[in-house]
């Protein structure tokens, strides 16, 4: 808000004085529903209220599912078959649910590929981008741990191949994953702490998505032209934007609707389609299913753990230079946590002045190939692991972190930038037309 | 680094077509059929879930239970509808374990159908859910978003897919079968032509049989399917209804603000 | 707002409201689904009401069943204890009510207003003392031929009443019917 000239709640009753007086918390509503907001906002940034949306959803539609569901090795699996069988609307609520994680993350990828385009990450708003990303993590561990809790033979092949990883660390690895299990595999104990962890860990987020607002109510908006809203005069900075509500808050529930349109016909018509088959299969610690897979949202970043074998050469190197600390398994679970730690520090490894993409004629092209980059990847973490495949992962992780590592850093030094709008104003005549009188 | 690009793209192409002709990976089969079930509109045939049940009660329940499956619900709505009595005489014929006394007795149309690990059989309850029919192509699941997922078929597939070759494998006898993930399966062909004579005199050769046991454990695996499907008609249509008046409403509140629409 | 009267304006605020009110009732039936999945579900409900076969049960004896989480008891009696049952005037009786749910709540304790049928054969009740809520034990037992509660020394007569002791009130006579000649529907 810091900045931005725009009305202030006045208390006027003598109840809503008093109120005022004793605790702020109308005006902290206004000022949070009013705030102005760039007017050229184009429809990348909606998904910022699914999400919201998504959070509401998950805890509403969680909540009630604990109440019927036993986080107990022997009934797991049946209470999740009472939920779909017995509980008045147990089916829709749960199938909400699983389905519900998925548009989640179909939605924060959107909002975080939007926000690498668009420079929302750039000065002063990597504080923003940070909190971002720290819901992002504690996203996949939600949803990690969500996933065991059927009881499936994915849930239990899932949590003993991820929990798995930490025993991958050097020296301190096998004690790490025993702690995290309870016990030497996986078992009651890890499902009863993933349980309770699936249950915490959103209201956590909550916290997180909080702070994430407040953070960017405090820079203002970043928006589609990347020029900053003027701050010089009310009237400069009435020209530039308009309030949250109702102008942003209808718009974005538009989309929302929409959204939700094709969300509830994917529940209520294919609701398994984006699910694994096996998981409807109750966990058995003693056969292994034949392909294990995780949930699509998780693909990009399991085809970067799967990309480093011990043949790549870089791989080598690195466990001769490290007198074999670092073994190839160790290399992709680096890998894979440096995957998602590149995009955390790309605030700082964006050295372009410039900040929307759509001004940046090079960026443009190394941006959609980052995009392809990434749906490729998602398409090899699915694929049974082939001599094929392996190298399609390896150049597709390579990318990923050339993009971060080498093309963001050089491109902002050698590519020439497109002239950019002066005001945002200016770039929202220039998509809407120019109103010859203003409304007010 | 170019090196490696150029040996992927070598590789690349090199196993692509490779991978055409070496299918030396068993590639199991599934038929397709069209059940009445299918589709954002399909329903359950409740004389073919009849029929079904009657196939797995007389052959498959000598081997598999159906544990998570409660009886009552052959009664219930979108599913075999059978009537009351007729529920309360066929939970009689069963035999299940009571949960209190640890005692078997009679299964009344409040329990299950009972488990059965005897034949070392898994258990039906979610059959048509466990396995997909459909894969592909190149791994991108849009077959599925088409023809769904195949667990219906996939059952009918193993029921008809058997050549009549066996083979002795660490002492127990496999079954040739080309819908089965390896292509040998432990389960005998369990149906042979006329071997269930249904009341209403539909078919009973193998194929109809599968069929109609396939749809049977669909609806086992999905009671709530129809009343899903109903509630999903619905949420959509309102969901499109709540769309298009917030797109007028949007446009109206935007108008005074935007040049090229309302001068 | 100014044009509020005119036919735009009309237009305008119906379109707001019909928004609002699209909106509304999906919001309503999100929450409806929150708070109906709490109320009772299918397996539950399926125990709600049981059916007990009752050809195996000779005269002079009982069979208990458990309901809804409760002992019911089913004797069928024999004509002693159906004349003693009938011998016992109104005004010996502790509670004077029937305590019987298939009848209107007014209904006197006599001992055609215990049984399932006309001819007195058929008892049923919940086998639950009304005094600290311990199962009475039964086979003409206690003073009168009927129940008697060991934990406090409750006497229920050959129709469930209770006779002396600390009891307050005749044994429950649950929601029953006679589904035919040998099952009894419980609920």
């Amino acid at each position: 808000m810091a900045g931005i000239p725009h009305d202030h709640y006045e208390p006027k009753s003598p109840f809503e004085q008093w109120l005022h007086r004793r605790l702020p918390i109308v005006s902290l509503a206004y000022d949070t529903l009013m705030i102005p907001t760039p007017r050229n906002l184009n429809w990348w940034w909606i998904w910022g209220i699914v999400l919201a949306f998504c959070l509401v959803l998950q805890i509403a539609t969680g909540v009630v599912l604990a109440m019927h569901y036993t986080p107990q090795v022997n009934m797991a699996f049946a209470s999740v078959e009472h939920i779909m069988r017995d509980v008045n609307g147990g089916y829709m609520l749960r199938y909400i649910h699983a389905n519900g994680a998925s548009l989640f993350f179909f939605a924060v990828y959107i909002h975080i590929f939007r926000g690498l385009f668009y420079g929302s990450y750039k000065a002063p708003r990597e504080v923003t981008w940070i909190i971002g990303m720290l819901i992002y993590l504690a996203m996949m561990a939600t949803a990690f741990m969500g996933y065991v809790l059927p009881w499936g033979q994915m849930s239990f092949w899932g949590a003993t191949v991820i929990t798995g990883l930490f025993g991958a660390i050097p020296g301190i690895g096998p004690s790490i994953q025993t702690w995290v299990l309870g016990g030497p595999a996986v078992d009651n104990a890890t499902l009863n702490r993933f349980f309770s962890l699936h249950y915490l860990l959103p209201f956590v987020i909550a916290a997180l998505v909080a702070v994430h607002i407040w953070a960017f109510h405090t820079t203002g908006n970043n928006n589609p032209a990347g020029v900053e809203v003027r701050r010089g005069s009310r009237a400069e900075a009435d020209k530039d934007t308009l309030p949250f509500w109702p102008y942003f808050v209808i718009k974005d529930l538009f989309a929302l609707a929409v959204i939700l349109t094709i969300f509830f016909a994917v529940v209520g018509f294919m609701p398994n389609y984006l699910g694994d088959p096996v998981n409807y299969t109750e966990a058995n610690a003693l056969a292994t299913p034949a392909h294990i897979v995780p949930e699509w949202y998780f693909l990009p970043f399991y085809a970067i753990l799967r990309a480093f074998t011990s043949d790549v050469k870089i791989v080598e190197l690195t466990h001769f230079l490290t007198f074999g600390i670092v073994d190839a398994k160790f290399f992709g679970v680096m890998a894979m946590f440096g995957a998602i730690a590149v995009l955390a520090l790309v605030p700082w490894l964006d050295t372009s002045s410039v900040r929307s993409g759509q001004y940046r004629p090079m960026f443009k092209w190394w941006f959609r190939l980052l995009i392809v980059d990434f749906v490729v990847l998602m398409w090899a973490g699915s694929q049974t692991p082939t001599v094929l495949t392996g190298w399609i992962s390896l150049l597709a992780a390579t990318y990923w972190f050339a993009y971060f590592l080498v093309v963001l850093p050089l491109l902002g030094v050698i590519e020439k930038p497109l002239p950019q709008p002066e005001t945002i104003e200016e770039d929202f005549n220039a998509h809407y037309g120019a109103k010859t009188h203003a409304a007010e | 680094m170019l090196r490696k690009i150029a040996i992927t793209a070598v590789s690349a192409l090199t196993l692509l077509s490779g991978a055409a002709l070496a299918s030396e990976e068993f590639e199991p089969v599934t038929k397709d059929v069209d059940f009445s079930f299918e589709g954002p509109f399909g329903k359950f045939d409740e004389h073919q879930l009849q029929r079904g049940l009657q196939v797995y009660t007389e052959v498959c329940s000598a081997c598999h239970g159906l544990k998570y499956v409660p009886l009552r619900s052959l009664a219930e709505e979108g599913g075999p509808r059978l009537p009351e009595d007729q529920v309360r005489a066929y939970a009689k014929n069963l035999t299940v374990t009571d949960k209190d006394t640890g005692e078997d007795r009679p299964a009344t149309p409040a329990d299950n159908f009972p488990p059965n690990t005897g034949a070392g059989a898994p258990d039906l309850s979610l059959m048509a859910k466990e396995h997909a029919g459909y894969h592909g192509p190149y791994g991108l699941g849009i077959n599925q978003l088409f023809k769904g997922i195949g667990g219906p078929e996939h059952i009918v597939s193993i029921l008809t897919g058997f050549s009549g070759q066996t083979k002795d494998e660490a002492g127990s006898t496999f079954y040739q079968n080309d819908a089965f993930s390896t292509g040998w399966i432990k389960m005998p062909p369990p149906l042979t032509d006329g071997q269930v004579t249904f009341a209403d005199g539909s078919p009973n050769d193998v194929r109809h049989m599968a069929e109609d046991v396939a749809a049977f454990l669909t609806w086992a695996a999905e009671p709530q399917m129809m009343a899903r499907k109903r509630w999903g008609l619905l949420i959509t249509g309102m969901m499109a209804l709540l769309s298009v008046l917030l797109y007028l409403t949007n446009k109206r509140i935007w108008a005074p603000h935007k040049g090229k629409l309302n001068a | 707002m100014s044009h509020a009267e005119s036919p735009e304006g009309t237009r305008r605020d119906f379109l707001y409201y019909a928004t609002a009110g699209t909106g509304a009732v999906m919001t309503g039936g999100a929450v409806w689904s929150l708070v109906n999945q709490m109320n009772p579900s299918a397996d539950v409900k399926a125990l709600s009401s049981i059916m007990v076969d009752i050809s195996t049960v000779q005269e002079g004896t009982q069979l208990t069943v458990k309901w809804r989480g409760k002992p019911v008891f089913i004797r069928h009696r024999t004509t002693k204890e159906i004349d003693e049952g009938r011998a016992v005037k109104l005004t010996e009786l502790v509670d004077i009510n029937a305590e019987n749910k298939n009848l209107p709540a007014d209904s006197d304790a006599t001992d055609q207003n215990r049984t399932l049928d006309k001819d007195g054969k058929w008892l049923v009740m919940i086998g639950v003392c009304t005094h600290l809520g311990c199962v009475p034990l039964g086979n003409n037992s206690g003073d009168y031929d009927g129940w008697f509660c060991p934990c406090h020394g409750s006497h229920y007569d050959t129709a469930g009443r209770i006779r002396k002791g600390p009891a307050p009130r005749n044994l429950e006579v649950p929601v029953a019917k006679f589904e035919n000649d040998t099952t009894i529907k419980l609920g």
